[in-house]
């Protein structure tokens, strides 16, 4: 029989590790939406003095990726610092894994976001997080390297998918190099809106596709 | 982990019945020429032959006429060929204008949305939240320039039949066209072009046990159509390219094999999966009609969970079923069909196809829930959407 998954990431589906939900948690970071397919929710007990991640639990509502990522990410989590948990990559998870199919690399990240925004929670009820950025160009560009382009399994910029890019009065304009029949068009575009939306001062997300 | 696969995704694909080799096999070591004319050498009449008994006996089952029906590689082929050679044959004489239920499957879909680019203007008729076609709608949306309405007989996942019957006869007093795609109906649901005014009917074999790769496309008698795929003279210069005749004869072994009975013993099995996932697992909802679904498919949404999740705990239990979740699906998007019934995101990821056919059991259905019961609950044990009541 062959499943599309290594065994290591079967293991970790079969049999999630620290599975459920922290009641007084000190850090919560929720990402995805049933609309995207998938969603993760982390939670963090963090040792005030040290910052070490005492505890660390997730949900899934997802697919096998997003739930054997988030297994061991929250296994790599624990025991590090919040500093040192920031930092861990999802090439590095999915070292762990023994890798993943590319088309599936969206579900994953999302686990790995989901642990950063627990820790951002946290750092922001902490008081060690600064003033929110204006969302400019870049901030954008940065924000769409997370969105992937299930063709390559790589992200939409780093594919050069992403032909420009506008931001105006809260407006965001993403011009992208596939026509809107596309297979993935739509797949794309639901992702790529669902990301920039999240950002605090963006009010719209236009997506224009080149045709022909 | 388990010596049996439990296959329950029928409409998808059939495993192939041994009498349909045993019928398919003398054309491939004996009478494998090419169907000839009247004055070819022999092998070549006798394959002629077996091409036209295989040809009659199809179309009979439809209570159509032998020149009416002409062999294709499938269903989307036939419906390629209907919608571009209707519209091709049609766009000067009577307009660019075709009507399409949202739900259908994709080789209408998007033979639709490619005729779109081409500059034709494309309705997509509205359905109702069991998947039924808006006929009201439908009514208002034909024009003059109307050349063709395209509308399945059932739905590909979740089995809702249409009122062919009342769609068949508002085409025909506005005087368009209708194709319809019976894929997921034919033998199983009957359809006869006597008493109902269709032009024209895509069926296929592989959902009934016959071989992959073969399909026809019944066209009334006087249907414009003009030829898209160009090449030779073949099926009556209305499909070019040498035919599968192995595949004819096997498509034909098959749709005599099909029974009343084994239609009952289908619809037996849809019930009985639906009645015990409704009572024994909460949170689900039915997808399509309670009654008016084809006998081989139930659809449920199992609420709070993932479907990809659910086919690969199943799958390694021993079970194939197949999701309409975006996860598991090539395009990454979710399921057009949940969406056009007005089903959300959620409702699509969460809901889980199976059909049925006749290598399936009661004991099947019952194994298949027992599994499911014990997923779920774990999946959502582990579900940030599910809060325990």
């Amino acid at each position: 029989m062959k499943f599309p998954y290594t065994e290591k990431v079967l293991e970790h589906f079969r049999n999630p590790k620290n599975v459920g939900k922290l009641e007084d948690a000190d850090g919560k970071g929720l990402e995805g939406s049933p609309a995207c397919g998938d969603m993760v929710a982390v939670y963090l007990k963090v040792n005030p003095e040290t910052t070490v991640i005492d505890d660390i639990k997730f949900e899934s509502y997802g697919c096998a990726s997003n739930i054997a990522t988030a297994s061991i990410i929250t296994e790599m989590a624990k025991g590090k610092t919040i500093a040192e948990a920031k930092k861990i990559s999802w090439q590095e998870a999915t070292d762990e894994l023994g890798g993943l199919p590319p088309v599936k690399r969206h579900c994953s990240v999302l686990a790995v976001e989901g642990l950063r925004s627990a820790i951002r929670d946290y750092e922001e009820k902490h008081g060690l997080i600064s003033e929110q950025e204006p969302t400019t160009d870049e901030v954008v560009r940065n924000r769409l390297k997370h969105v992937m382009n299930p063709m390559a399994g790589l992200d939409i910029v780093r594919t050069e998918l992403v032909t420009k890019i506008e931001v105006k009065d809260g407006v965001v304009r993403v011009v992208l190099d596939l026509p809107s029949s596309h297979q993935f068009a739509n797949a794309i575009k639901e992702d790529l809106v669902e990301k920039l939306e999240a950002l605090w001062d963006v009010k719209e997300v236009k997506v224009v596709f080149t045709e022909g | 982990m388990f010596d049996k696969i439990t296959y329950l995704d029928n409409a998808a694909s059939t495993r192939l019945d041994e009498r349909v080799l045993e019928a398919m096999k003398p054309y491939f070591f004996d009478t494998y020429a090419v169907a000839t004319s009247e004055f070819g050498y022999s092998m070549g009449l006798d394959a002629k032959e077996g091409l036209m008994v295989a040809r009659e006996s199809i179309a009979k089952t439809l209570g159509a006429s032998a020149e009416e029906l002409v062999f294709t590689s499938g269903e989307t082929e036939s419906s390629n060929m209907a919608i571009k050679g209707v519209t091709a044959a049609l766009r000067k004489k009577k307009g660019s204008h075709i009507i399409v239920s949202k739900i259908e499957d994709f080789p209408v879909l998007n033979t639709a949305k490619s005729l779109e680019r081409q500059g034709f203007k494309v309705d997509y008729l509205n359905v109702d939240n069991e998947g039924s076609a808006d006929l009201e709608q439908l009514g208002s949306l034909i024009t003059k320039e109307t050349a063709l309405v395209s509308i399945q007989h059932a739905n590909q996942e979740i089995g809702t039949l249409q009122n062919i019957k009342v769609i068949a006869d508002i085409c025909s007093e506005k005087d368009v066209l209708l194709h319809t795609d019976a894929t997921h109906t034919f033998t199983r649901v009957p359809l006869d072009v006597q008493k109902l005014p269709v032009d024209l009917v895509t069926i296929s074999a592989h959902t009934i046990h016959g071989p992959r790769g073969v399909g026809a496309l019944y066209i009334r008698e006087g249907t414009p159509l003009e030829k898209w795929m160009d090449g030779g003279y073949q099926e009556s210069n209305r499909r070019a390219g040498l035919e599968n005749i192995p595949a004819a004869v096997g498509f034909a072994k098959a749709v005599e094999l099909v029974t009343p009975e084994e239609n009952t013993r289908l619809a037996q099995m849809r019930d009985h999966t639906i009645s015990k996932a409704l009572e024994d697992i909460p949170h689900v909802t039915l997808n399509g009609s309670r009654t008016s679904r084809t006998p081989q498919n139930a659809n449920i949404t199992f609420h709070y969970v993932e479907g990809e999740s659910m086919t690969l705990h199943l799958d390694m239990r021993g079970f194939a079923v197949s999701t309409g979740s975006a996860c598991f699906s090539r395009s990454l998007e979710a399921s057009h069909v949940i969406l056009g019934i007005g089903g959300n995101h959620e409702r699509a990821h969460g809901s889980l196809r199976f059909t049925f056919g006749r290598y399936n059991t009661m004991e099947d259905v019952d194994a298949v829930l027992d599994a499911l019961k014990e997923i779920i609950e774990k999946l959502r044990e582990i579900s940030p959407l599910y809060v325990k009541k």
